[in-house]
This record gives C-alpha cells, structure tokens and sequence, in this order.
C-alpha cells in the first residue's frame, strides 16, 4: 500500500529526535486523531541550519515527518515555508488517498516551527527596543 | 513492502482463514460433476439436494440445535445478521419498535439497526466494562415491554471477550423478547448449545470454521417467524431465495462436521499458545495491556495495546519481519476512527490507537508465538523514541 520510499523513510527516518535549545518549535495534530508532529529547527543566516521531529502516528506520519526534514535542511527559512504537503507527498512517490491527511501535518509542523521562530525573533527585538 | 521471503506468519485468522484442505476436497465434485440445481427434479437436482440437506445436518449437530430445518444457508454473517435484524424486527413491529444491542457489535449489527431506525424503530446500545462484557444490570434496565428483538454477540472476534449469553437469555425470555446471538467468531473455537444457551436466531460464519468465504447461516428456532430480505423462488423456506451456493454449502458442511470434531483439542492447544504470548508481550514492556477479558476470552484472541504509539506503524514493522497482524487503530481503518469497541470499553482515543490483535489459527505454533514475543519490544521501543507522548523515563 505504501511506496518504496515511504517505507524506506519509515524504517530508516531521517533526522528523528529533539533540539535541546532550538530557536523554533512547532506541534501540530492531536493524538486523539491519531497523529502528534513536533519539528524542531535550529536557524542559522536565516537558513534552516537543524531539523529534528518526534512523531506519534501511522507509517505515513513518521514517513512523512523524516521527508520533510530532509527537504527543509539547509532551505532558507522563506524556501522552506513552500514546503507544502502536495511537495511532501510528491517526494515520497505518492502517499495512499486516506492517508492525504496525515502529509499535511508534517509541512504544518515545519509551518509552524517557523512561525514559532519568527515570533521569538520579533520578541527579542521589542525587548531590545 | 520489502518483507521477509522465509519468514510468513499470519496471525489475523479473525479477518480471514484460509479453507481447511479437506473442506476443499468435499467441494471439488460440485463444481464439474455434480453441478445440478436442488430445485430441479431430476437426478443432478436431487444430487444437489441431498447434499444440501447433509450441510444442514451437520451444521446444525455443531451448534445441537433441534433440527437441520432450523438451518437457513445465506451469503455470510453479515447477511445473517441483516436477515435476523430486519427480518425479526420487521415481523414483529406491531408489538414493538425497540430493539436492544450492545456497544461492542459487528458493523453488520450496528448497521442494520441504524437502518431500521431510519424506519422509525429504536436502539439502544447497551454498555459493557472495561473488559467488553455486557453490563448485565445496565441492560436490565434498557429492555421493556417495547422491545422485541435483543441482538448480542457471542463474543466479539477484536477483544475476544465471551459475554453470559446463557444470563442475557434469561432476561430477553423473561421479557417475552427474541434473543439474536452473532457467534460468528466463536462458533467453532467455543461449544455452543443454542437449546442450552436459550437462543432464538444465530449467525454463523463458514470461513471462521476454515470453510470459504461467501456463505454462511443463521439459525432460526423452528416456532420463529420473520420477514426475509431476498424475494424470489422460494428457497430456504422462503427465507433467502436464490439458487443455493452449493459448493460452498458442501464446504461449510464438511467444515461444521470437522469443528465438531477437532474443536475441543485444538482450543486447547491454541489457548496455551495465546496466553504464553500475552503475557511475553506484556510483562516485558512497561505500559502494555491487555484488552477484554484475561479468563472470559475467545482462544485464538490476542488483542493488546502499548501506549504512547499508534498501531498501524506497529503492524508495518511486523510486517517487514514477515508477520502479519491487525489493529484497532484509525489509521489502519478505512474509517479513519479507532476502533468502537475498544472505544466502548472506556479506553481513550489515543489507547485504542496503540492496540495490536493477533488471532491465532490452525497453523500457528508456541514457535510464531516465540517469534513475535523476540520482534515486538524493539518495535515497540523504536516507535517509543520517535513518539512526542513517550516519558522520558522510557526513551532508550
């Protein structure tokens, strides 16, 4: 039911774990559904210098989580926001209709990791003013 | 999928068996040879025909009911259901539009009471407890004068849990209502009695007895009445027209004879085997559980669940090392909802997904069962150090 690369992505995802001092940090999902996505990004000269994830959900959420992290690394923050889950799915060789949900949330997390790291930026520089 | 070439372990016998070699060998003549219609009268009709009857006789010895009669041959449990659903509650509307089930039923029983409550009847799906059996006082108190018709499963096929039919027939009788019992996984792994049990209509499945797929039966005491759901020629007293599929029904005969039988040593066999792997996959791994009942159990039931990750990843993990289960989790599901059952029994969302069911069959051994016991803690533990629920006193 699964691509090739989707189950090699499963069975070997890239970039799992968290980043003890990351400079974004995003969730998306709920486990009552199913799926639970945090990315973690570590920014450097406005690139996407680390990325990590912890994923709680199906082959396709993890599968998805590790495209995603490969795809983001080494992206300027503004590249990586195009990320998008038709990208993800892409990349991975197509993802089973039902499961067209599951893709979204990877890109959301990054989406939101940066996001995250946007608004942190903005807060130091108030406290500078 | 990349998956082990040597290694194939099926343990999912509750979705599907495979068809027992000499149920094959019973079916063969009935394709080429003796290929007639037992409604015909001449000699390939009546060929036909008695073997018909012989099904019936051997089916209805599996389950002692009173006679062979009682026996009506239908497409598979889920058509059986319908029929004694709608049929039942159809027959009897004018005494009462209430029908009593349970919250840990087939689709097919749940369906089919949803669609005659489109028809203006009622349903009350009574609870269970956090090991799936009916809450007896609870169903006490939602049976009344209107309620006909009380549909219960034997035992459910996910958490293998066996409810007190012999209880809840007595308080369905004693309420002047009709007793549908769905045994269609415990028939053939359990003796059932339905004169004992206090039955009134019971489905059975031929492939839970390793008979194919596609047939099935429900059995209906003789005094009952009820409306069917096929009309045509008349067959099956009138009960399912359509020329009957008699090749399977051949199967299902020589399955039912052959459950008779064997079913006592092989339960006992098979009920060594699911709880050694019960308990070597739950003792070993913090926050893993069982699911239904440790006593009050179908023998083939393994159904268990591990916290913290979701299920569908646990069976492609198994997969890939050539074993190949199922799971109450959403996203296995074409529904994407976690299972209901689980759900009934008070476990949250996020417990449902984790839960992984084995079911054994006729050729598994304690060495399957060593096998998954050796797979299933690494599994667990590396989609334990992906997952974001994990406490950290478990990441490894």
């Amino acid at each position: 039911m699964y691509s090739d690369k989707v189950m090699d992505h499963f069975t070997h995802p890239r970039n799992t774990g968290e980043i003890p001092n990351a400079d974004g940090v995003g969730t998306v999902g709920n486990p009552t559904c199913g799926d639970l996505m945090t990315m973690y990004i570590k920014v450097k000269n406005k690139r996407i210098e680390d990325i990590k994830f912890k994923t709680f959900g199906c082959g396709a959420a993890i599968a998805t989580s590790s495209m995603t992290t490969e795809l983001a690394k080494g992206k300027t923050i503004d590249e990586a926001m195009k990320i998008s889950r038709a990208s993800v799915a892409e990349s991975l060789g197509g993802l089973p209709k039902v499961k067209m949900h599951c893709s979204n949330l990877a890109a959301d997390a990054l989406h939101a990791a940066i996001k995250d790291y946007k608004e942190k930026l903005e807060k130091a520089k108030e406290v500078k003013k | 999928m990349s998956t082990n070439k040597v290694m194939q372990i099926y343990v999912d016998h509750s979705a599907g068996k495979p068809v027992d070699s000499r149920v094959i060998g019973a079916m063969s003549p009935y394709f080429k040879t003796s290929y007639g219609n037992p409604s015909s009268f001449h000699k390939f009709g009546q060929e036909a025909k008695q073997a018909l009857e012989t099904s019936r006789v051997n089916i209805s010895k599996l389950i002692n009911a009173e006679k062979p009669e009682t026996i009506i041959f239908t497409s598979g449990a889920t058509e059986s259901n319908n029929l004694a659903i709608k049929g039942t509650a159809i027959r009897n509307r004018k005494k009462g539009t209430k029908i009593l089930t349970s919250a840990v039923e087939h689709m097919s029983v749940v369906n089919s009471c949803k669609s005659m409550m489109r028809q203006g009847f009622q349903t009350t799906f009574s609870p269970v407890d956090s090991f799936g059996l009916l809450d007896l006082s609870k169903f006490e108190e939602n049976i009344d004068d209107q309620t006909k018709l009380v549909s219960i499963v034997y035992a459910n096929g996910e958490v293998g849990t066996i409810q007190p039919i012999n209880e809840i027939s007595k308080i369905v009788h004693a309420n002047d209502s009709y007793l549908h019992v769905d045994a269609t996984a415990a028939c053939g792994q359990i003796p059932i009695d339905v004169q004992k049990d206090g039955i009134d209509l019971m489905t059975i499945s031929c492939n839970d007895l390793y008979g194919p797929k596609g047939v099935g039966a429900l059995y209906l005491k003789d005094s009952l009445r009820i409306d069917p759901l096929l009309h045509g020629g008349g067959q099956e007293h009138g009960l399912r027209s359509g020329t009957e599929n008699i090749s399977s029904i051949v199967g299902f005969g020589k399955a039912a004879q052959i459950a008779r039988i064997e079913m006592n040593s092989e339960s006992n066999r098979i009920v060594k085997i699911r709880d050694n792997l019960i308990r070597g996959l739950i003792d070993p791994i913090p926050y893993a559980f069982l699911n239904g009942h440790p006593v009050k159990r179908l023998p083939d039931n393994v159904s268990v669940r591990f916290n913290f990750i979701e299920g569908e990843s646990i069976l492609l993990s198994l997969a890939m090392s050539g074993v190949f289960a199922s799971s109450g989790s959403a996203c296995a599901a074409k529904t994407l909802q976690p299972s209901h059952v689980l759900l009934a029994m008070g476990l949250k969302h996020e417990e449902a997904h984790g839960s992984l069911m084995i079911t054994l069959g006729k050729q598994n051994t304690q060495k399957d069962a060593d096998y998954i016991k050796e797979l299933i803690p690494n599994i667990i533990d590396r989609l334990r150090n992906m997952s974001p629920l994990t406490p950290k006193e478990l990441k490894k």
